[in-house]
């Protein structure tokens, strides 16, 4: 076991945990954000630097700082060791500035992309950006592929997080699809424009944190937020069936995995789940699914926001009232 | 004259060749360390010479050589770095084309002290032609015994691959190559596991330099008490430079570590002045990715002492005023040179060499580039020369690997020494046709 202090809250986690699950077991409001890690993917993480952190004590038995800002996701904690997130203006200016590169490219076409909503991206951005770009360049774009029958590749959208190439490496056989080129230019791809036809395929479109991998059979047919997410289940042979429904009226507008308060997937789902049982006959309706995310879609989003309001527009009254 | 220790027989005719190689004293080495010296015995000597790795880091490399694991029944590789793609370097490829069996000896000797049955030359592809030189020199080594089963009667074996790159700069980088080395793309990995743990295939590996390699004969021969004498406190022994730019004799020369950055530049042994007479403007002193320093700074150190050819001293006073030895990439530029658009030639290189792994480099090259196009084309804005400084610093430290470093650390020297000339291009975009007036900035 090692006990590692987070912004001033301490936690005993068990040898070889990094240091952004053992801030998510402390939960609240200072875990790191993280584009491309994902828990169920093996070496996963490393890539975006979103979820930097400062190590201001390194452990118990060499309390030396470390010298660089650290991915929080590929660091493991030490006995005794310090972490400074949000409390670390060093972090909070760097993260910006990750943010800033992750966004100086990107389309920015929220309005018509089917991610809006739930994108980890819009997130970050609304969290940590800056409300005016300094980039004045034409962005990149690329054009639009198919990833198979089902899915729409928009690498315009991309942020390089490599998830769903982890995805189709470690969940799907013989993985076809990779990154190509390098740098700036750098596509993730399958090659020549393969499609991949697998069973776990679909999986890719729910690792992937912006609207870079889209389901074509939902593709435009609502705003996620006019969705109504549902947890379902059917019998399948390939997979566990759990899954969330995404309805609108008595229509199944989309299946996707179910995902935990981080936006990732519980348990990977099979594409005939996926993509082919769009009748409500087909599932077994459990109940209303509760969405953890502070997202768009987040179901008492908008509470909280005027619960926040409330309590600034007092404060800034103290304030006043103060003053005089 | 200084101590050659790598090209005191480069002028040998037919030193190329095995037998001529030999007639001079070469593979004496593998025999006194196969017949006469226990591995760990070699290591020690290594440590005691206080060689750093020449391949730009400068980490020592009998420590980096103590750090391989060594479990039972795994394979351990020892990988050479021939990739060569740090702009302004090119000493490897001169040892290697003119001298290939000094490193084909280094590559046995130090394989034995690393218990490595197999070893690669990783060389970048523009050097096809080199490989076909070390490739002959490895088959003459073969038939004379000196590599595959038994060499020299002994129970060592050992063999040689030499593997062609596809000539990435960023396959230069010690991860990125063993992934290429491996067939795959190559990214740098992630670190740890460090290559002395987890390199090539998953086994123990050691990385290291052309020139690093080929030092290793001379102590195995000499000892690493003499070695240590050569040079200059923790800068021991000699360095390839390799001199470019402005210079009367640009080339490939060997040095004792310890001479003054100014006897470099002027004495006719070395770089014999600046081309035309002209007046020396700034240095680039270990390669592209170092820091730029300006004429007073590269040839004194802050404190007034004169600047020497040494890791410390050239490091002397932080990235304020001082810079790094790197891989002893040495440009030198003279009063007429635009050091914006210098830099906007190398920031061109590191955009297009980054591999796209993580999002600073990855868009913060490219923007940087941008950036020092449209000043260089007479379209700056005010407030550019902030904005890259901004951008850099956004870079640096923050990537998963130093490539980030590298294309941040020039932007930010030169913006730190001549930011003047930056100004001067935003402000008078009419007058970047003529760049005599820089030098009255700079003076
Ligand atoms: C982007 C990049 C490019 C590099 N290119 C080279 C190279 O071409 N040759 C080299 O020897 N080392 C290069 N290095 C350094 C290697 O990663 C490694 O440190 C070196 O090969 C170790 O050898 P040494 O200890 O003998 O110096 C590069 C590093 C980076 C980050
Ligand atoms: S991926 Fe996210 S940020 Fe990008 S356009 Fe879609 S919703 Fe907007
Ligand atoms: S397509 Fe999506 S999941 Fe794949 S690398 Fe891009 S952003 Fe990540
Ligand atoms: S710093 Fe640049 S070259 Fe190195 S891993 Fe990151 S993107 Fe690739
Ligand atoms: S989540 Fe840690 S680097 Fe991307």
């Amino acid at each position: 076991m090692a006990k590692v202090t987070i912004d001033g809250e301490s936690i005993e986690v068990p040898d070889g945990t990094t240091i952004l699950q053992a801030a998510r077991m402390i939960g609240g409001d200072n875990v790191p954000p993280a584009m491309c890690y994902h828990s169920k993917l093996k070496t996963s993480g490393g890539y975006c630097r979103t979820c930097i952190v400062k190590v201001s004590k390194g452990s118990d038995k060499d309390p030396r700082p470390m010298p660089k800002l650290v991915p929080s996701c590929r660091t493991t904690v030490m006995d005794g060791m310090e972490v400074q997130n949000n409390t670390s203006p060093e972090v909070l200016e760097a993260r910006r500035g990750v943010v800033e590169f992750l966004l100086i490219n990107h389309p920015l076409d929220c309005p018509v992309c089917d991610q809006a909503g739930e994108c980890h991206l819009q997130d970050l951005g609304y969290e940590n950006g800056a409300a005016k770009t300094r980039y004045d360049f034409p962005r990149r774009k690329f054009n639009m592929i198919d990833i198979g029958p089902n899915i729409k590749m928009h690498m315009t959208r991309c942020i390089m997080c490599f998830r769903c190439v982890k995805t189709a490496d470690q969940i799907t056989d013989n993985r076809v699809h990779g990154m190509l080129f390098r740098g700036d230019a750098s596509e993730i791809s399958t090659y020549i424009e393969k499609a991949i036809v697998n069973d776990f395929s679909g999986n890719m479109i729910d690792v992937c944190p912006v609207g870079a991998l889209t389901d074509k059979t939902f593709r435009f047919k609502s705003r996620v937020w006019f969705t109504k997410p549902m947890d379902a289940h059917r019998d399948c042979k390939k997979c566990s069936g759990k899954v969330a429904l995404w309805e609108k009226g008595n229509e199944v507008l989309r299946v996707t995995s179910r995902k935990d308060k981080w936006g990732e997937s519980e348990e990977w789902i099979c594409n005939e789940c996926r993509f082919d049982k769009k009748d409500i006959k087909d599932w077994v309706i459990e109940g209303p699914r509760h969405i953890d995310r502070h997202s768009v879609i987040s179901l008492n989003h908008y509470e909280n926001v005027v619960a926040k309001l409330k309590i600034d527009i007092a404060k800034q009254q103290k304030q006043i009232v103060d003053k005089k | 004259m200084g101590k050659k220790i790598l090209l005191e027989h480069i002028n040998v005719p037919g030193i190329k060749s095995l037998d001529v190689y030999r007639q001079n004293g070469g593979y004496a080495s593998v025999e006194k360390a196969l017949k006469t010296m226990a591995p760990d015995v070699i290591v020690e000597e290594v440590k005691k010479s206080g060689l750093r790795g020449r391949g730009g880091a400068g980490f020592p490399t009998g420590m980096k050589w103590s750090f391989l694991a060594k479990p039972e029944g795994v394979e351990r590789y020892l990988v050479v770095n021939a990739d060569e793609s740090e702009p302004g370097t090119f000493k490897d490829r001169y040892l290697m084309e003119k001298i290939p069996h000094i490193l084909i000896e280094g590559m046995i000797t130090s394989s034995f002290a690393l218990g490595a049955k197999t070893s690669c030359i990783y060389i970048r592809g523009e050097y096809f032609y080199v490989s076909r030189i070390l490739e002959a020199a490895i088959e003459e080594a073969y038939a004379a015994g000196l590599l595959g089963k038994n060499i020299l009667g002994t129970n060592f074996s050992h063999d040689i691959f030499v593997q062609v790159g596809a000539g990435a700069y960023i396959c230069g980088e010690e991860t990125a190559l063993l992934e290429s080395l491996e067939g795959k793309r190559g990214n740098p990995r992630i670190k740890p596991p460090f290559p002395a743990v987890a390199g090539l295939y998953g086994c123990p590996t050691v990385v290291n330099n052309v020139e690093t390699i080929a030092s290793v004969p001379y102590i195995v021969m000499n000892g690493g008490d003499d070695y240590a004498k050569i040079g200059i406190g923790r800068s021991t022994g000699t360095k390839l430079i390799s001199a470019s730019g402005h210079i009367n004799k640009p080339g490939v020369y060997e040095i004792e570590m310890g001479i003054t950055v100014e006897d470099f530049i002027y004495s006719e042994e070395y770089c014999g002045g600046i081309l035309n007479g002209k007046k020396l403007k700034a240095v680039v002193a270990g390669g592209s990715s170092v820091p730029i320093l300006p004429a007073d700074l590269i040839l004194k150190t802050e404190k007034g002492e004169p600047r020497l050819m040494s890791y410390e001293s050239l490091s002397d006073g932080g990235f304020a005023t001082g810079t790094m030895l790197g891989s002893g990439g040495f440009m030198v530029y003279d009063e007429t040179t635009s050091i914006v658009k210098n830099l906007y030639t190398f920031a061109r290189f590191y955009h297009h060499e980054s591999c796209g792994q993580c999002s600073p480099c990855r868009e913060g090259t490219g923007w940087m580039e941008k950036i020092l196009h449209r000043i260089v084309e007479g379209h700056g804005k005010h407030g550019d020369t902030d904005l890259l400084w901004d951008i850099q610093r956004k870079i640096e430290g923050n990537t998963i690997c130093p490539l980030g470093d590298a294309a941040a650390w020039p932007v930010a020297s030169a913006i730190r020494h001549f930011r003047a000339e930056f100004e001067e291009y935003i402000n008078h975009p009419e007058r970047i046709k003529e760049f005599k007036h820089l030098q009255e900035l700079v003076s």
